[in-house]
């Protein structure tokens, strides 16, 4: 009933837009106050060859190869990606399959670095100082080249978002700071800590995308980042369209969609992207990341890494290069001994739960965490009956009914499920968590997407393959038809010259002969 | 002439031109939207994963599809579909779903051991759907994104070259499983035993 009552007061204007649904979880920032500390180098370092949302990246060194900080070690493979660099100097020494943060527990081909201790850049990218006086797409290419993705965890690559079309102008760009996550702060202090580096980000992509309106998402419980922020605001100049906004905490604010409405009260249809309703989201760390691409000519080797958790002696926010072994950070931190502790990749609302902490940070490590047993709400194996309460469909941000969509996920009601709108669900894990029957319903949502990818591929797959048979077949009629022509024309013109016929004879034996099939290659293309 | 009699002919008239108009829309009709062939034969095909195998007797996926929809074959016979597959025709059809008589093996790739191949064209011609290419008395190799794992250029070769692999899983294509709580594996087994009179 309250749900409703607010959903009839901002549709009357009577409260400002906020987006619908959301939990409030305690929020456990224990690193909140924690200023970033610097890790130093691993002995070695592990690039997994696909670090962001798209497709993976091949390697450009071998085994015995040296190697620069920041020198590019795998190239894209098509659009939806972006190169991986080395995050320090030293030598590659091997390249081979290591475990990664995936819910499967399958590897990623990863190139090893053994540091050599010096640290050495590779300075060929050149620092561009003037950025104001610089083409768009050249800054366009210097993100892709670059290697940024979205550091909030999603890790879109970057220079897809920042582009200048005619048809769809940026009005708004939103600096997502909010980080709803619980225990995670590395936004929070980078704010703190480096609000004029992130201004200066936010500056470039205002100029990328030809915007001059800007917003600075905060929450209201990182009130120590909103006032840095505000401070070197008044400070900087030419950011007059700029303004830091507080909004009240909520679980998934910091959630692109869900954040845009908050502030501009449009909302984002169903398969597009921001930039279709005129506004653009960065993260505040991955703007920061820009900044250093185009002022200082550097590739993202580095990000910030909260390691907090209760059974955590000390949670920190820890500056660490791409590649260092996250069981290295909890041992500096006081944490040598996993028994009966729950390691998770992210935040704990939407993070990766990992089967052990030997995977290394790559760009989607916002934060790992190390949870008692009794620190996770539930292990969720006893799981009730629905009891229709409907808690899911008032928390969901999405705006959609849980309770409903989990029932035809479990039994492969998968076309009831596309109609209401699976796709739709952020998995932000908001049902889940107040669900008093304990049902995994997020689960259940993976479940049913992953069946419907499958199903979708199956089915491309047989639609080609039928394609190719039957390009097959009339290939293989037309052939039959020519040779019958062939043979015809042959009697007919030889018939009444017997002695010519061993010869025709042996001339259509011989392309009999010749393999038909071996032509296909050059007919199918 | 009474007026009952006129009336009984203005019936009759206005009625038989209905009826010829119709007729002649009708007519119309079955020219404009005419359908070639037997659509439940395209419907069928469209379900079953057109591996082209040959295991259920007939020599592709189209004939056998053409076979179910002629009533002259079960609704069991595709073996790579598996469960769900004859589940899909056996609905399609109106009829009920048959045991299967195989287990679909994990799915396959062939693969050509190209040192011993000695270049005959043999497999290539075997191959339902073009996804090996080679020259006469070059290698030949297979491309593993077109094959179907239908082993028809196994017993073909001369030489015994050609291998069929368990197809590698990819990351990209792992998919999560159902959630490993009682509930959830009563509520899917539930599904299965009412997917046959879906």
């Amino acid at each position: 009933m309250p749900a409703m009552l607010r959903t009839l007061a901002r549709k009357m204007g009577l409260m400002a837009h906020s987006f619908s649904g959301g939990i409030h979880p305690d929020m456990h920032k224990l690193s909140a106050a924690s200023a970033i500390e610097d890790v130093g180098i691993s002995p070695v370092l592990i690039l997994p060859m696909k670090q962001h949302i798209g497709s993976p990246c091949s390697p450009l060194v071998s085994v015995g190869d040296k190697v620069l900080r920041g020198q590019k070690i795998a190239k894209s493979e098509g659009y939806l990606s972006v190169p991986v660099h080395a995050s320090t100097s030293g030598r590659v020494v091997k390249i081979e399959e290591h475990a990664i943060a995936h819910p499967s527990g399958m590897g990623m081909p990863s190139i090893f670095i053994e540091a050599d201790g010096d640290d050495l850049a590779d300075e060929s990218l050149e620092p561009l100082t003037d950025w104001r006086n610089v083409d768009p797409t050249v800054l366009r290419e210097r993100a892709r080249m670059c290697g940024l993705a979205g550091l909030g965890g999603a890790v879109f690559p970057t220079f897809i978002k920042l582009v200048q079309d005619k048809r769809f102008p940026i009005e708004t760009v939103i600096l997502n700071g909010i980080e709803c996550e619980p225990y995670l702060t590395n936004d929070h202090r980078l704010m703190v800590e480096k609000a004029s580096d992130i201004l200066d980000g936010m500056a470039i992509i205002m100029h990328m995308v030809g915007s001059s309106s800007g917003i600075i998402a905060i929450e209201d419980n990182k009130a120590d980042a909103a006032e840095a922020m505000q401070e070197a605001l008044d400070t900087k100049e030419g950011m007059d369209g700029v303004q830091v906004k507080v909004l009240p905490t909520r679980y998934p604010q910091g959630s692109e969609k869900q954040l845009i409405y908050s502030l501009t009260g449009r909302e984002v249809p169903a398969g597009k992207l921001p930039m279709h309703i005129g506004v653009i989201c960065q993260n505040v760390g991955t703007t920061k990341a820009l900044r250093d691409a185009v002022m200082l000519g550097r590739p993202l080797t580095e990000r910030i890494v909260t390691v907090s958790g209760d059974a955590l002696p000390n949670p920190a926010n820890l500056r660490v290069r791409l590649g260092t072994p996250i069981r290295s950070l909890f041992a500096r931190q006081g944490l040598e001994d996993f028994s009966n502790i729950q390691v998770i990749h992210g935040g704990p609302m939407m993070g990766e739960r990992l089967r052990h902490p030997d995977i290394p940070v790559v760009k989607s490590t916002s934060g790992t965490l190390a949870l008692s047993q009794n620190a996770m709400q539930s292990a969720h194996t006893v799981e009730s009956p629905c009891i229709r309460c409907g808690h899911c469909s008032e928390v969901c941000p999405a705006s959609l009914v849980p309770n409903l969509l989990a029932d035809f996920c479990r039994s492969d009601q998968f076309d009831k499920a596309e109609d209401y709108k699976l796709f739709d669900c952020i998995e932000c894990g908001s049902c889940s968590y107040v669900c008093p029957s304990n049902i995994p319903l997020v689960h259940y949502f993976r479940y049913g997407k992953g069946q419907i990818a499958l199903g979708r591929r199956e089915q491309a797959f047989a639609e080609a393959s039928r394609q190719r048979s039957e390009g097959r077949d009339e290939r293989l009629a037309q052939e039959e038809a020519a040779k019958a022509a062939r043979r015809s024309k042959v009697r007919k013109t030889h018939a009444p010259k017997p002695a010519a016929e061993p010869e025709t004879n042996t001339l259509t034996s011989a392309t009999d002969n010749t393999p038909a099939a071996t032509a296909k290659p050059e007919e199918k293309s | 002439m009474t007026e009952s009699m006129t009336g009984l002919l203005y019936a009759l008239g206005s009625l038989g031109a209905f009826a010829l108009c119709a007729g002649i829309v009708l007519a119309i009709a079955q020219k404009v939207f005419h359908i070639e062939g037997d659509p439940m034969i395209d419907n069928i095909d469209a379900l079953l994963p057109q591996t082209q195998c040959g295991q259920c007797g007939y020599p592709g996926c189209k004939p056998y599809a053409t076979a179910v929809a002629g009533a002259q074959a079960d609704v069991n016979h595709c073996v790579p579909g598996g469960e769900r597959t004859m589940l899909q025709i056996a609905a399609l059809m109106g009829v009920e779903p048959k045991e299967l008589e195989e287990e679909a093996s994990a799915p396959m790739l062939a693969f050509v051991r190209e040192d011993e191949c000695i270049g005959c064209t043999l497999c290539i011609k075997a191959c339902p759907v073009d996804a090996i290419i080679g020259a006469p008395k070059q290698y030949h190799t297979v491309i593993g994104d077109h094959c179907t794992g239908c082993t028809l250029c196994v017993e073909p070769c001369p030489v015994d070259c050609i291998d069929m692999l368990v197809k590698p899983e990819l990351i990209e294509h792992w998919a999560w499983p159902l959630p490993d709580t009682k509930r959830s594996q009563l509520g899917h087994e539930r599904r299965e035993q009412h997917a046959g009179h879906a």
